[in-house]
């Protein structure tokens, strides 16, 4: 049996991971993919304590942490597609137009 | 037995997650995050959450990833590997997040954190209702709003996505 401490451990873990490389890269696809990690590192903890109280909200939140997940992911990627072809940047400090 | 392959599928999540950050190449990095939804889904039949695990395949590594590969297919991304990856305060952003870790540490996993005992699953595999059966029925009963929301939510995203990426921009 494995105890909740390590699904928070485990969840934590790759929360930071994800923040660190969302603040660290400079490829905009790649800091989408971090909020990703990061999103599901949020299912991992939910997953956990769903588990641990024997209560299904948990995987239902985490059903709708999917459902946002999805929407980023379409919103974002098509965000980056519009920039990539307008300025053919896709690093996000040359993108500096609200910048003074 | 149980926790043996929870830190098995543990390593493969943090080690994947780790090489996902630090790639220069965006389709490695893609397939790399594939690898890690695989090792969830592991985590989360662990977890009792049969109907989370085959989401996790089926939604995330079929179809959030392969939309992700197209994206990287539509923009000229190998350019980029050549370039420079990281951001010049990228030492700040470490000590950031190790504080942030700590922070996480102290206040989720440390002493002052008391969680309930566990008490045992209130469905088990292979007996009625199962996970899927029981994460069908609270779904469409008792969060039924927060579904039909979702679905909207999905909708305006959709047409966000189409008008965003149109050929035409008008200025």
């Amino acid at each position: 049996m494995v105890p909740l401490s390590h699904y928070l451990a485990l969840g934590a873990v790759v929360f930071v991971i994800g923040a660190a490389g969302v603040l660290m890269r400079r490829n905009a696809i790649i800091i989408l993919m971090s909020i990703e990690l990061m999103l599901n590192a949020v299912n991992i903890t939910l997953v956990g304590f769903s588990r641990q109280w024997g209560d299904l909200t948990g995987q239902v939140l985490a059903i709708f942490v999917i459902t946002v997940a999805a929407a980023e992911a379409a919103v974002g990627l098509a965000i980056l597609i519009s920039l990539n072809r307008d300025r053919s940047v896709l690093n996000v400090d040359e993108v500096n137009l609200l910048k003074w | 037995m149980e926790l043996l392959f929870f830190y098995l599928f543990a390593a493969g999540i943090i080690g994947a997650s780790l090489l996902v950050v630090t790639r220069s190449n965006v389709i490695h990095a893609a397939l790399l995050l594939v690898l890690t939804f695989f090792f969830m889904s592991g985590v989360f039949v662990l977890a009792g959450a049969e109907f989370l695990a085959v989401v996790q395949v089926l939604l995330y590594a079929g179809g959030i990833m392969v939309l992700y590969l197209f994206s990287i297919m539509l923009m000229n991304a190998e350019v980029s590997v050549r370039l420079r990856q990281f951001h010049r305060q990228s030492f700040f952003t470490i000590v950031v997040s190790l504080i942030l870790a700590a922070e996480i540490w102290w206040k989720v996993l440390g002493g002052g954190a008391a969680y309930p005992a566990f008490k045992g699953f209130s469905w088990t595999l292979g007996t009625t209702p199962g996970n899927v059966e029981a994460l069908g029925s609270i779904l469409y009963t008792k969060y039924l709003f927060p579904f039909e929301v979702a679905s909207i939510l999905l909708l305006a995203a959709m047409i966000g996505a189409i008008v965003l990426a149109k050929r035409t921009i008008d200025r």
